[in-house]
């Protein structure tokens, strides 16, 4: 078996443990690269459903292609699609933007804020109904206890400690020094009321393992990853104002696998376009801390 | 622009030992030597190491490389990429602090192939053998001894050897053969990516040249076919009316058409077609694919059970087995308390019945009066699960011989089944399985009954002590059912007594004691087969015990027998869904008895 069929394989088998385990699930769609491929692994895994909702964290600065391409996917494959949205703030102006706060304080305020207290349903939730064709507040507020999300271990370090089952606290905490074992496919599935998991199928995945897999599959990804003929693409995505292309004439899946083999970036994160990061001392350790992704 | 490359094969290696014994100065060497660094990284810390008037130590790479911020010890294992001509390999750095064995269990078992460094200087000590009996337990069959800070010892042959004479003895005696031996110095990168002029007397591998010796692990595609029921799909309410079997397979390959057995039940099926979301479904699937597939003839499984292919060897059933695990729990394993066992995708309660040997993994001496398992101790014990589950023994297929052992919300242990003890169930078990495989279908499936009478069949078993009340109790189930539509059945035990039973020694309606065992089993046959017809049973058995309850599970499936205790309940071990202790208030909880079965999927 080929490696990238290793790591789907994996993939399916967590999400399925993940839906056995968990009552209150649901997954997270950030819209880019990773989290799409997620996606297509969910619907393998459940042959064409995605028993669960996917949630969104829209900033209302995402760039606009962005949120074209999540709507048109959710019709599309009929997702049972979620929004939240940091409200409070937005209306308030409290954001990097408006020029109010700086980068990580509208990170935190924007994404982690609003991350947590839609996971747990204080505030509310904008559903896809598919029946009337527009997003209308979710009925369902109770809190979800399993989120799956599609982090990869080779991002940036603090990341690599991560497990596939990850335990985090009442208050979204993670406590990196203490987690569970996990061996032989078997994963902490038991957990104390209160407390929650974040389920990380894509764990072992590199970048070019994505794009690999986005080239086989044939997924539709948003067209900011590729060059349009300027000469720019994204490589990594996020909120309009905070995040930057890079240089690069890669057009489709394929050119991208090569310019990540080529050593172009060997030497370059591949979240150096994500302006917060820096402001994070590189790690972003205090932000996921506190729960972003 | 640039041609694409095909990749190279991958391999994940763990570095493992005994705290302060080199594993992170030994990787920083090979990674420095080898010019796998990125650009600058050597200076940068040579240069921080110069500020700060401390001496350069590899180590400290290591710890740039993968950002670990603690006080100089790997608190989790860290993952470092290296790559030869021949592959990428993924070098997982496990910790060597006693209290850290639960993140150096969960990065080797990550690992085709570990480096276990010992330090030539200090010898062999408690995690050197602690790790290697881990490494040994959970499957990993490559393994390559460093022995370690040679230049601390003038590079003396003789403490080599006796590094390694003592070691291999340590071993042998865990049964874990063809290990290699390397005498090298991180330090003064001695043997890591070249042959020392230090040590002449050394003409073997370097660390470099060994670690491309380690061979892929063949994937185990010709071993009799197994694969864990993960889930049963129906996506009804999303328009997709397939009830497809989704697992992923351990070892073996699985084909469209091929007849296949779910263990405990034994209930036989053929597959239909395997199943796949994009692109042309495969007729074939082999081990390491998470699948399913659809079956021609609709049985009932769940998660939990085993599918293996008739005709292959089965795998073991039973309730009662003989093991090696180690602990990582806080809290000791003891018996009298209740953990949950884990294997494949089963589930079920357990108790620790025996501890035949407790070995201390540090130093291998074993205290056979030692009747707890205490953390990081590795132990021979016998455990116990409510319920017979289905596996296989280590030394037949090791991948479905694994467990874990869940205490309070934590997984605190693992281990790998070595034998099954028989216990009185196991006799009759054996024979329902031999049953289920010759069982013989009409041409209406199971599914179109439950359609057509709009409820699934199930057992109700009434128990309790002798009393005529119970009966007349159970009288009122079936009409309250019967009113509602269901096809229902009382049958109350005299009437099999004076028939079914004629050949047995009866005093007052009663068999005799020695006849009940057996008066029980047909029961329970007759259940089978009036459940197989679709029908809701409900029957009533004068002081029922757990083990009769467990027959009666065992002849239909558990999940569709629920129990019903009416009278007083001391001395009764019976399992019981819902318990009336004052017998003359019975009728009043009719309604809860039926909203009961309806809750729990009997009646509708």
């Amino acid at each position: 078996m080929d490696q990238i069929t290793q790591l789907e394989s994996l993939g399916i088998h967590i999400f399925r443990e993940a839906y056995a385990n968990f009552r209150n699930l649901c997954m997270l769609w950030s819209i880019g690269k990773d989290s799409t491929v997620l996606l297509w692994l969910a619907r393998k895994a459940f042959y064409g459903h995605v028993p669960f909702p996917l949630v969104h964290i829209d900033t209302s600065y995402k760039i606009p292609e962005m949120i074209e391409y999540r709507d048109r996917l959710t019709r599309e494959w009929k997702l049972p699609m979620v929004y939240g949205q940091n409200r409070t703030a937005l209306d308030a102006k409290q954001t990097y933007p408006d020029g109010n706060v700086d980068r990580i304080a509208c990170c935190r305020l924007l994404k982690a804020e609003a991350l947590k207290n839609t996971l747990n349903g204080s505030w509310p939730r904008f559903r896809f109904n598919h029946d009337a064709d527009e997003y209308q507040v979710d009925r369902d507020t109770e809190a979800y206890t399993g989120v799956i999300v599609g982090v990869r271990s080779d991002e940036e370090g603090s990341r690599s400690k991560e497990r596939y089952f990850s335990p985090r606290d009442t208050e979204n905490a993670w406590d990196v020094g203490d987690q569970p074992p996990e061996f032989w496919n078997q994963f902490k599935t038991d957990f104390a009321p209160g407390t929650h998991v974040r389920i990380h199928p894509l764990l072992d995945w590199t970048e070019t393992n994505i794009w690999e897999y986005i080239e086989r599959e044939k997924i539709p990804t948003v067209s900011l990853y590729y060059d349009q003929g300027e000469g720019k693409r994204y490589r990594s995505l996020g909120c309009g104002p905070c995040t930057l292309p890079v240089e690069s004439d890669a057009k489709n899946a394929r050119d991208i696998i090569v310019e990540l083999q080529s050593g172009k970036f060997s030497n370059i994160a591949e979240r150096s376009g994500r302006a917060q990061d820096k402001e994070d001392g590189g790690g972003l350790e205090t932000l996921r801390r506190e729960g972003y992704m | 622009m640039a041609e694409y490359r095909n990749p190279l094969e991958h391999m994940n290696v763990v570095i493992t030992g005994h705290v302060d014994h080199g594993k992170s100065t030994v990787i920083g060497r090979l990674m420095a030597d080898t010019g796998s660094l990125p650009d600058g990284k050597l200076e940068q810390v040579k240069a921080s190491c110069a500020r700060n008037s401390k001496p350069f130590e590899y180590a400290f790479l290591l710890d740039a490389l993968k950002d670990e911020q603690s006080q100089g010890i790997t608190i989790d294992s860290a993952r470092v990429f290296f790559k030869t001509p021949k592959r990428h390999y993924i070098i997982i750095d496990a910790p060597g602090h006693i209290e850290f064995l639960k993140n150096m269990v969960t990065g080797a078992a990550r690992a085709e192939a570990a480096f276990l460094c010992i330090d030539a200087d200090e010898g062999v000590q408690e995690n050197s053998r602690r790790h290697g009996y881990l490494l040994s337990m959970l499957g990993i069959k490559q393994m390559c001894v460093l022995v370690n800070k040679m230049d601390l010892v003038n590079y003396d042959r003789k403490v080599y050897n006796s590094v390694v004479r003592k070691y291999t003895r340590f071993l042998k005696s865990i049964d874990m053969h063809g290990v290699e031996f390397i005498p090298v110095s991180g330090m003064e990168g001695d043997n890591i990516a070249a042959l020392s002029d230090r040590m002449p007397w050394w003409t073997g591998h370097t660390v470099l040249t060994l670690i491309d010796t380690f061979r892929k692990e063949e994937a185990p595609d010709a071993l009799p076919f197994r694969m864990p029921v993960q889930d049963v799909y129906k996506f009804t309410a999303m328009g997709d009316s397939r009830r497809i079997v989704a697992g992923t397979v351990s070892t073996g390959t699985l084909k469209d058409g091929d007849e296949v057995v779910f263990y405990p039940s034994g209930k036989k099926s053929r597959v239909a077609s395997i199943e796949q979301f994009s692109g042309d479904p495969p007729d074939t699937v082999t081990s390491g694919r998470a699948t399913g597939f659809t079956l021609s003839e609709q049985i009932y499984t769940k998660r939990g059970d085993l599918v293996a292919r008739a005709g292959d060897p089965p795998p073991q059933t039973g309730n009662v087995m003989r093991v090696n695990l180690f602990w990582l729990g806080r809290e000791p394993f003891v018996k009298d308390r209740e953990y949950i066992l884990k294997t494949g995708t089963e589930r079920v309660r357990m108790q620790l019945f025996d501890t035949l040997k407790v070995i201390d993994a540090s130093n291998l001496n074993s205290d056979g009066m030692k009747k707890m398992v205490e953390r990081h101790d590795v132990a021979d014990c016998v455990l116990s699960t409510k319920r017979s589950i289905a596996f296989d023994l280590v030394e037949d297929f090791p991948q479905t011989s694994r467990f874990v052992i869940v205490d309070g919300f934590e997984i605190a242990g693992g281990g790998i089944i070595r034998e099954v003890i028989r216990d009185n169930q196991a006799a009759y078990r054996d024979r329902v399985m031999d049953r289920n495989l010759k069982w013989d279908t009409g041409i209406i499936p199971r599914e179109s009954r439950t359609e057509s009478y709009g409820h699934s069949p199930g057992l109700v078993l009434v128990g309790g002590p002798e009393d005529r009340r119970k009966a007349a109790f159970a009288k009122e189930i079936e009409k309250a059912l019967f009113q509602e539509g269901h096809k229902v059945y009382y049958l109350g035990v005299q009437n099999v007594v004076a028939g079914l039973d004629a050949d047995m020694t009866v005093k007052r309606h009663q068999v005799y004691p020695e006849d009940r065992e057996e008066m029980i089993r047909r029961l329970a046959e007759l259940a089978n087969i009036l459940l197989d017809a679709g029908i809701i049973l409900v029957a009533t058995v004068s002081e029922l015990n757990f083990d009769e309850q467990e027959t009666f599970r065992m002849s239909v499936a558990p999940q569709m027998v629920r129990t019903v205790w009416v009278g007083r309940t001391e001395g009764s071990d019976v399992d019981a869904d819902y318990t009336i202790e004052n017998i003359e208030d019975a009728p009043e909880h009719l309604d809860v008895v039926v909203k009961i079965l309806k809750k729990k999927g009997i009646a509708v």
